[in-house]
């Protein structure tokens, strides 16, 4: 039997650099969580629908359960364990600490790329409809809340990060 | 980084475990290994709904050495899930009862092996024809469970409902039905399991109730308390869902560590996670009504049955709740409720939030629309007619002595949401050309809290408190967190009592090692029940050391701890138990399910708005109107976070989420076929609360967590029938539904 | 075991001369392939990369034609201000694929290439009478996509050849258009019914009348019997309820685990009355 392909992949992760081995079509999610331990991103369904496994790639929101490691050879991957620096809440996640924007957690790493991404998306000063809102966050299933808490959440997000 | 939990106790205080939480440290189950030897599990299951089990086939082409495989003949101890009844296996020996019933148990160190492996195996199985529907259970078609197909069959009687038929000016009957509906909490189920020959066996998972799994792991393997360890991870959320279920999980993994001397992970994927693990019971309900033209109901006769799938589980409870609710917050003389769970050749339903009522509510408060409309009086004035007021009964005897007002609940709850406004602005646009039609509907409901009947005696629920040496409160419950906010909760209500800040109270998560047997963490009763029992544990730590004379009457949180020290000195650790113990006036006869069903309950008026695309028959809930009296608001945030969610869970349960069945089996096991709300789907929900009562529960906290998982479907349904004119009977209502009720209007 | 391979190009002439030689299964934005590998249900097992590809990127336009890389996201599409403008239903189409992470993944091409009946940019561009661009180290063609489907993920494109761009005539003047996605949520949902059309009026008449819906035959449809049937046609209420009545009977869905045949019927006749009297 032939050796199955590997590739060979260097990759920024929360900003330090990473070179791997693998079968091309490796899960992003599956190198995070097993050959990093960067467990913070979940899985949820596999299949791009709950988005539990939300990172930021090249700044870009991704489901990182459909994105093949064949692909991320240079790439910038930002997890929710990037965001707290020395183990302080970011804003947004104060925000939603504040707001009640998490309950069982399980949700939570994703809900909090996305607001990440929607807050870098904005113009200066522009401060986002809740419609514009639940749009960005349509990606993230949560059963928890109602979502209610979690728009708040973000809309605070929003204040904080133009005041 | 945790500032800002030194606000005053009395207000409510921050998620405790929230900076875990938000930065992704909290630690689930799949998130963690034991990266030395790890096995990965998986569990075979039956390809055909019923049968006699004749042989598994493990296929030669496939290289077996290095796995580990179990099968009934492996099991030490008991092969039965012990809960109620002891109708389930851990895995089947020779009798399937559904497609997906467990035959055998594989592990091996390479996950893609393990999944690869599924393929090699069949089996030969002598099939029986199977029975898929309430109906056909119910007039045996085929008979599938012991003599007759019926799980638990309850017969509740207040005054005598068929001496009043003749005397009433209307008797008016229509069936109802609600599907089957999956928790569809975010993390699926899963457990690991470490086995050691003098320690006995560990499992790590993700549960509701540590002790239930420790109760049926114990026989599986012929073990005594002391070699069985549960230790709760984090939970992704729960719902009832890792209630009963994991029980046989944690089995099949504590089976696979025995055999291979090796920790076992066995994590379900979502689509095994649909297709197998328990859902909401389906429902058929029949209620036939005994109304005079005033509106003053005589009698209610009610026909109300569950499918129970294929194992007992706690269907008998789920059974017993739904039909205490089934005649609603109205006290009516005469109801006769005639309660059956039975079975189907189905994955086994359980435990879902709200445990029967949304079954039954959703009948009854549709029912009362339609009797409004039949008798040509408004849905308010049947309801304002026969209200329970204080000292009124309900269904089962029960006097309600509390303080409730439902004429005053009815008139706030409409005055918030501008009900009459709307109701008037909506008949008039709705008579104008256009394709979008709006509604607005509410139901009428309340939801017991705390074990049924005499439950909680039979539970008799341990909590203790205990004082560390680095000047903590360590509180020791097996209630587990699962997002509903138990962590807070505790922390509060040990924090306020004592007088000291809520940063001074530990909660850690449960381990049956550690902690006492505080019940399972299900039945809204962890904050009225075992939020009590802390309340009193931690007013016997201040009497203790009062009494002692190590403290003073009056003191400062320093104080306390240095009391405390002095205390433990002299003493040993200071530490106070508390187990529950009947007030004494709730009084419930079992064998004819008459009496104070709960101690309280919490009570509730709903209003949903909706709109209706008549091209598409799509149903849009706009608004969300929910007012509760549920005693005292131990943090609001968190309370009305679970309020908003059960709001959003059961609209999915009355327009979206639907199991496509064929042949006995979930067809639509993923998430984007099984359909849950987005955050664009689901409404503004305004939640309020009253606090008319103050007599249960810590300081007066009432059950919270399964309420508004009850009222929500009816409402909606009935602001649908109010746009249209449509007699909606069943959920789920999708589109497809709509169209056809429409027709029926139209012909 | 399972042997999966995949080639990653450096550029376009790479990745062709790659495909000349070997069959070879395009991988773009991975939206759907992924799923279909973590479900069991790829047969594939040879694959090439195609998401660095500069060439297969950017949306680029001329006074008559737009022509969209293939490449081309959905979040780009909803984000160009030209083709907010000028291709108002691609826009929305785009806006309804999935939610904002899977718009920045899943392209255009791929969207095509997979060959749902649900595509939901599909009958936006079959309204857009677009094209596609196929490439080879032989040669370069362009099929209009209404002849791209032979039928159920069937599709006129060669082993060694690749879809490079989508190529959508400038529309002129300012035509009445008519853009429904039916699903069963707001986001993150495959459709039951993908109703488009696009009519041009001159003094009364139908000059242009383009109607596609997708979800309801083994592939988007064009439904040109019903097209022609309106044609030069001023709308009265007979016309209308024949021309219903020719749409009903040109359609041909299936009932699936999404929805049932009858409520497709029902909801595409709904909307083309809806659009029809709207004129």
């Amino acid at each position: 039997m032939s050796k199955s392909q590997t590739v060979n992949i260097t990759c920024t992760i929360n900003e330090a650099q990473y070179s791997f081995e693998l079968p091309p079509l490796t899960r992003l999610i599956d190198v995070l969580r097993e050959d990093l331990q960067l467990t913070g991103t979940k899985e949820g369904c596999s299949e791009g629908e709950c988005g539990a496994c939300t990172v930021l790639i090249n700044g870009e929101l991704t489901n990182s359960c459909l994105v093949p490691i064949v692909q991320m050879d240079g790439a910038s991957i930002t997890t929710i364990e990037g965001l707290s620096q020395k183990g302080i809440l970011n804003k947004i996640q104060q925000s939603f600490w504040e707001r009640g924007g998490a309950q069982c957690g399980f949700c939570t790493p994703g809900m909090l790329m996305s607001t990440t991404s929607l807050i870098n998306n904005l113009s200066t000063d522009e401060i986002p409809s809740e419609e514009y809102i639940r749009e960005w966050l349509s990606g993230n299933l949560c059963r928890c809340t109602g979502y209610s808490k979690i728009i708040e959440s973000v809309s605070l997000a929003c204040e904080v990060n133009n005041g | 980084m945790q500032k800002n939990l030194n606000i005053k106790v009395q207000n409510s205080i921050l998620r405790t475990e929230g900076p875990a939480k938000l930065s992704g440290k909290t630690k689930f189950i799949d998130d963690m290994r034991f990266p030395v030897d790890l096995l990965y599990g998986a569990t075979v299951r039956s390809p055909v709904a019923r049968g006699i089990l004749k042989k598994i086939v493990f296929s030669n082409e496939f290289d077996w050495d290095d796995f580990t495989i179990v099968t009934a003949k492996d099991i030490p101890g008991k092969n039965v899930v012990s809960i109620i009844e002891d109708d389930w296996p851990f895995l089947v020996s020779d009798k399937i009862n559904y497609i997906g019933d467990p035959i055998a148990l594989i592990a091996h160190h390479d996950k893609d092996l393990v999944a690869e492996a599924l393929n090699h195996i069949s089996f030969k199985i002598d099939e029986l024809p199977p029975v898929f529907s309430i109906d056909d259970s119910r007039n045996k078609k085929e008979i599938i469970w012991r003599s007759d197909n019926t799980f638990k069959s309850y017969l509740i009687k207040k005054g005598d409902v068929d001496s009043i038929w003749e005397s009433a000016d209307f008797v008016i009957e229509q069936t109802y039905e609600t599907g089957a509906q999956e928790h569809l909490y975010i993390e699926n189920n899963g457990m690991i399991a470490v086995w050691d020959d003098k320690a006995g066996i560990t499992i790590w998972g993700s549960m509701q109730c540590p002790y239930y799994v420790h109760n049926a792991i114990m026989p599986l393997f012929s073990l005594p308390a002391q070699k069985v360890r549960i230790i709760q991870a984090g939970i992704g959320g729960a719902f009832g869902g890792k209630e009963d279920f994991p029980s046989l999980i944690a089995g099949h993994c504590a089976l696979l560590a025995y055999k291979a001397k090796r920790p076992v992970k066995l994590i379900y994927n979502r689509r095994e996670d649909l297709a197998n693990t328990t859902r909401r019971h389906p429902s058929k309900t029949t209620h036939k009504t005994a109304v005079n033209k005033d509106g003053k109901i005589l009698g209610m006769d009610i026909d109300f049955a569950l499918d129970g799938g294929a194992y007992a589980t706690i269907s008998s409870v789920v059974l017993s709740r739904g039909a205490i609710h089934a005649a609603g917050p109205y006290d009516v003389d005469n109801i006769k409720i005639n309660a059956n769970v039975v079975a189907t050749n189905t994955p086994p339903n359980g435990a879902f939030r709200g445990f029967g009522v949304p079954q039954s509510c959703f009948a009854l408060e549709c029912h009362l629309d339609f009797v409004a409309k039949k008798i040509g009086i408004t849905p308010e004035q049947l309801r304002r007619k026969n209200f329970i007021a204080s000292n009124g009964s309900l269904a089962t005897g029960q006097i309600i002595r509390e303080n409730i007002d439902y004429q005053k609940l009815m008139d706030l709850t409409f005055k918030h949401c501008n009900f009459y406004e709307k109701l008037s602005e909506f008949n008039k646009s709705n008579r104008l050309p256009g394709h979008l039609k709006k509604g607005i509907g509410f139901s009428a409901f309340m939801h017991g809290g705390g074990f049924t009947g005499s439950g909680e005696d039979y539970l008799s629920s341990i909590v203790g408190l205990t004082v560390t040496e680095d000047n903590k409160i360590k509180v020791l419950t097996s209630s587990t967190e699962m997002g509903q906010g138990k962590n807070t909760i505790f922390t509060q209500i040990v924090a306020e009592t004592l007088n000291i800040s809520p940063t001074d109270v530990l909660v850690p998560k449960p381990d049956t090692a550690i902690v006492p047997n505080s019940g399972p963490t299900v039945a809204s009763r962890t904050t009225m029940i075992v939020g009590k029992l802390l309340e009193d544990a931690a007013n016997s730590l201040k009497d203790i050391l009062i009494g002692t004379n190590f403290l003073k009457q009056e003191y400062s949180a320093e104080e306390f701890f240095k009391a405390a020290k002095n205390y433990s000195e002299d003493f040993g650790t200071l530490k106070a138990y508390t187990q529950y113990k009947n007030p004494g006036n709730i009084k419930w006869d079992d064998s004819t399910h008459l009496g104070d069903a709960y101690p309280t309950y919490s009570w509730a008026i709903y209003v949903a708005e909706v709109t209706i695309n008549t091209l598409t028959y799509e149903t849009k809930v706009d608004n969300f109107t929910a007012l509760q009296e549920v005693g005292r608001v131990v943090n609001n945030t968190l309370a009305t976070g679970q309020i908003q969610g059960g709001v959003l869970q059961a609209i999915g349960y009355a327009i979206f989420e639907k199991i496509i069945w064929e042949k006995g089996q979930i067809k639509n096991n993923n998430l984007s076929n099984y359909v849950i709300p987005t955050s664009l789907d689901a409404p503004n929900i305004d939640v309020y609360f009253e606090q008319w009562n103050k007599e249960y529960g810590p300081q007066g906290a009432k059950g919270i967590g399964e309420l508004p998982m009850d009222g929500p479907a009816p409402a909606v349904i009935n602001a649908v029938n109010n746009a249209l004119n449509t007699n909606v009977n069943a959920i789920p209502m999708l589109p497809e539904n709509l169209m056809k009720y429409m027709e029926k209007i139209d012909e | 075991m399972d042997k999966i391979s995949v080639e990653t190009p450096k550029d376009l002439s790479g990745a062709l001369e790659i495909m000349s030689k070997s069959k070879l299964t395009p991988l773009a934005g991975g939206t759907d392939l992924m799923v279909q590998q973590e479900f069991g249900s790829l047969k594939a097992k040879q694959f090439i990369n195609i998401w660095n590809l500069n060439e297969l990127k950017g949306i680029t336009h001329t006074n008559d034609s737009f022509r969209l890389g293939a490449l081309t996201t959905f979040m780009e599409i909803r984000k160009h201000k030209l083709l907010k403008q000028k291709l108002p239903m691609l826009v929305q189409a785009a806006k309804l694929v999935g939610a904002i992470a899977i718009q920045n993944r899943a392209t255009i091409a791929g969207n095509i290439a997979n060959a749902s009946p649900a595509a939901d940019s599909v009958p936006a561009l079959l309204c857009y009478d677009a094209s596609l661009e196929l490439t080879s180290t032989q040669k370069k063609r362009i099929v209009p996509l209404k002849d791209f489907y032979l039928g159920y993920k069937k599709m006129d494109i060669q082993s060694d050849e690749l879809i490079t761009a989508i190529i959508i005539p400038m529309p002129k003047d300012n035509p009445t258009i008519y853009y429904q996605k039916v699903g069963a949520r707001l986001a993150l949902s495959i459709s039951k019914v993908c109703f488009a059309a696009l009519v041009q009026m001159q003094s009364g008449k139908l000059v242009d009348v383009r109607i596609s819906i997708g979800s309801i035959a083994p592939t988007p449809l064009r439904l040109y019997k019903t097209e022609d049937y309106l044609k030069q046609k001023k709308l009265n209420a007979s016309i209308i309820s024949n021309a219903i009545e020719q749409l009903a009977d040109e359609i041909k869905p299936i009932d699936d685990i999404r929805s049932s045949k009858e409520y497709r019927v029902k909801v595409s006749t709904n909307l083309f009355r809806n659009f029809l009297e709207s004129l």
